[in-house]
């Protein structure tokens, strides 16, 4: 079934040019990429906004269980940093994964059928939101535990480098993750292994302002969150994450210096959760309206929008086709996953073990 | 007498001993400001202050080892686990630390602190976010490990954890939060190691802790019709046990179910069958039988979970095989 991918999928030589410097520099006249390469992007970003709705509205009626934690106000990061993969890199994050999925051509329907717990879901509806694996198309999980997959990333980026498989690592964590123990105690690993080419793994701090109701600030005394870096002779610079135009030049030029050295290198993305933590989540005591206000205002799908409307490259009429075409694809993916079978029940007992038939257990002693 | 939640219940006890004893503390992630993820500590932080009401990074091994700290050097911290998973990335510290430096010290410090959470699964959380770690944390001598179901105990024995000269594991059932029931106003202390006997009955002897009481109480109702009668016995407390309630009970009715939520290998369950079996062997007309989790990790579809987790059609077999009606 249809993914969200790229329709051109980008090859070794057609490349699409990145001009500028990025952020402030590039002005509507010149897109450091091409307008149809653009205009794709754009309809992947407004795919994954609305198949974010869409499973907020299902999570409401009581069709998704367990947590769901959406991505809207980042979408521009996983879209341009994703933009960079290649057949052979690793993808790694923490819970709000819906979009690596996405992104990285796990079907909608398959996503969304995940979430609603059924067999025809990403990993069977044996994960649920939160681990979604995809490992032929590149994405490796999908963990639940702040902080707790920074390590694994680490592993498969100095496994990349062994195997000699020309593969980074690109390792998605969040602003709270960044204070616990599993981040330093990696990032110092990929520090030491880095020095001699063995850790290519690209870490991705997204820092959305909050890990749930606890700000930066109120989580750390020293807020400028990627100098913790330094303290692993990690180098890094930041980007401006709800710009994709920023995003895509700073990712390009991140990938490639991993890919090229063999070293880890840290992105700090600056970029704001619109939707509320979870999506059960309706006391927001942790922050003003007025502030989800503000950051809306440079949502990252706007700000898309206005750029390619200043730039001429879109018309009000091929927006409002790409918008019906997204929204035909989200209701697809949810009338799929409601029409989808549960898991039979046979499934309780497989992928305990790798090498299968155990005898199962009763629960019953 | 009162009627609150359990969850009103836990918070009622801090809030009482923190207006007593100004060393006691809690820490956790989101408590304060947040108002808690379970809303346990919902307005402490406006009545005692970011002091004693401490918000912490995310950070379970960090801030568990400072508070094992605090209660060395005289405070008595409650440490909140956002919920009992992830507690493992502060394992070292509980075990390493908490338990054994009174030991290692030759008594020369303890470490008085409760270290309190939802425990349990049941609303479809999949495998990282469902764990029932009674036998876990119960297997490690120098701590004491509990799992009250009522409010009342709720209050009751948190009093008592709070109090308690050790280091606590207080197993809060997470799925219960919003139940409401009698609890008694002021200072009442449930001391641990002491079962509560839940209903009485004569023919079989049913066992379990947490939210697993509240469906052995509906099981015995239905075998009732069935001229079955079920005495029900809530062990509240994992560590230390109480063996008398249990011995005295099977030496009544000649015959034991035991149910959990948590795997069966070297689980309460079978430490509770092995006391029976050592202590009223002579007594039992049938084996012990246990009722567990499947043994899988904790899968996400309703159905599975369902699936995954003791029935109430699978304990009444269980007691109609020990009782040898036909099965
Ligand atoms: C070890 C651990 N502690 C607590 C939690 C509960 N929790 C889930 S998400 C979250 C906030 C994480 O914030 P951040 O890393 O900034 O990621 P974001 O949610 O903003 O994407 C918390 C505290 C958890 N899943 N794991
Ligand atoms: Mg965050």
């Amino acid at each position: 079934m249809a993914t969200i991918r790229s329709r051109s999928k980008k090859s070794e030589a057609d490349v699409p040019p990145v001009a500028g410097s990025g952020g402030n520099g590039v002005g509507p006249e010149e897109l450091p990429v091409d307008t149809d390469t653009l205009l794709d992007y754009y309809r992947q970003m407004l795919t994954i906004r609305l198949f974010e709705e869409a499973a907020q509205t299902a999570f409401r009626k009581g069709k998704i269980g367990g947590y769901l934690h959406l991505y809207i106000g980042q979408e521009a990061l996983a879209t341009g940093f994703l933009h960079e993969y290649q057949t052979g890199d690793r993808i790694i994050t923490a819970y709000r994964d819906h979009a690596h999925a996405l992104l990285l051509g796990a079907t909608p329907r398959a996503v969304m059928a995940e979430l609603f717990g059924k067999g025809t879901g990403l990993v069977k509806g044996k994960g649920g939101s939160m681990h979604l694996f995809d490992v032929q198309n590149g994405l490796w999980g999908g963990y639940g535990i702040v902080g707790g997959h920074i390590p694994l990333g680490v592993g498969l980026a100095y496994a990349e480098a062994y195997q000699k498989t020309g593969g980074i690592v690109q390792l998605y964590f969040g602003d709270g993750a960044i204070h616990n123990g599993a981040f330093h105690e990696a990032a110092n690993l990929a520090g030491l292994w880095g020095r001699d080419g063995m850790c290519p793994c690209l870490f991705i701090l997204e820092n959305n302002k909050y890990g749930m109701g606890t700000s930066v600030e109120r989580a750390t005394a020293m807020t400028d969150l990627s100098a913790k870096f330094d303290s692993y002779g990690i180098e890094h610079e930041d980007v401006d994450g709800m710009d994709l135009v920023t995003v895509l030049e700073t990712a390009r030029r991140a990938v490639a210096r991993v890919r090229e050295t063999g070293k880890p290198y840290a992105i700090e993305a600056i970029t704001y959760r619109i939707s509320p933590h979870g999506a059960a989540d309706f006391l927001e005591r942790y922050r003003s309206k007025e502030e989800v206000a503000e950051a809306r205002k440079r949502d990252p799908i706007n700000l898309l929008e206005q750029r390619l409307l200043e730039a001429g490259a879109v018309d009000e009429q091929q927006l409002a086709e790409i918008r019906r075409e997204a929204r035909a694809v989200v209701d697809d993916a949810v009338k799929f996953a409601e029409e989808s079978p549960e898991p039979p029940i046979d499934e309780l007992y497989t992928d305990v073990y790798a090498d299968s038939a155990y005898a199962t257990d009763s629960p019953v002693g | 007498m009162p009627v609150m939640t359990y969850r009103e219940a836990l918070r009622t006890a801090m809030a009482d001993e923190m207006e007593r004893d100004e060393s006691v503390v809690l820490l956790g992630e989101d408590i304060g400001i947040y108002g808690g993820t379970h809303l346990v500590t919902d307005g402490l932080i406006d009545r005692f202050g970011p002091k004693r009401v401490i918000d912490t990074p995310i950070a379970e091994g960090g801030f568990t080892g400072a508070a094992i700290g605090m209660a060395m050097g005289g405070m008595r911290p409650i440490v909140e686990m956002m919920t009992w998973n992830f507690s493992f990335q502060a394992v070292d510290q509980i075990i390493q630390n908490a338990a054994k430096v009174r030991y290692f010290s030759g008594g020369q410090v303890s470490v008085p602190m409760v270290i309190r959470g939802p425990n349990g699964g049941g609303v479809q959380l999949s495998a990282q976010h469902t764990h029932s770690l009674e036998g876990f944390y119960g297997h490690f001598p120098g701590l004491k490990v509990v799992s009250p179901v009522t409010p009342h105990d709720a209050k009751g024995m948190m009093l008592s954890a709070i109090r308690d000269p050790n280091p606590v594991i207080f197993l809060e059932a997470g799925a219960l939060y919003g139940t409401k029931g009698e609890v008694p106003e002021g200072e009442f202390l449930v001391p641990f190691g002491e079962a509560r006997v839940a209903r009485e009955g004569t023919d079989v002897t049913l066992i379990a802790y947490g939210r697993q009481v509240n469906m052995l109480l509906r099981v015995a109702q239905t075998l009732e019709g069935e001229g079955i009668s079920a005495e029900v016995i809530d062990l509240r407390s994992i560590r230390p046990f109480d063996e008398k309630t249990i011995i005295e009970s099977v030496r009544k009715t000649h015959r034991a179910v035991v149910v959990q939520e948590q795997w069966r290998w070297f689980s309460v369950a079978s430490e509770v069958a092995a006391i029976i079996q050592e202590q009223a062997f002579d007594e039992l007309d049938a084996p012990v039988a246990r009722v567990s989790g499947a043994e899988v990790p904790a899968p996400y579809a309703r159905n599975l979970e369902q699936a995954a987790f003791p029935s109430e059609i699978q304990i009444a077999t269980a007691v109609r095989r020990v009782m040898y009606r036909g099965v």
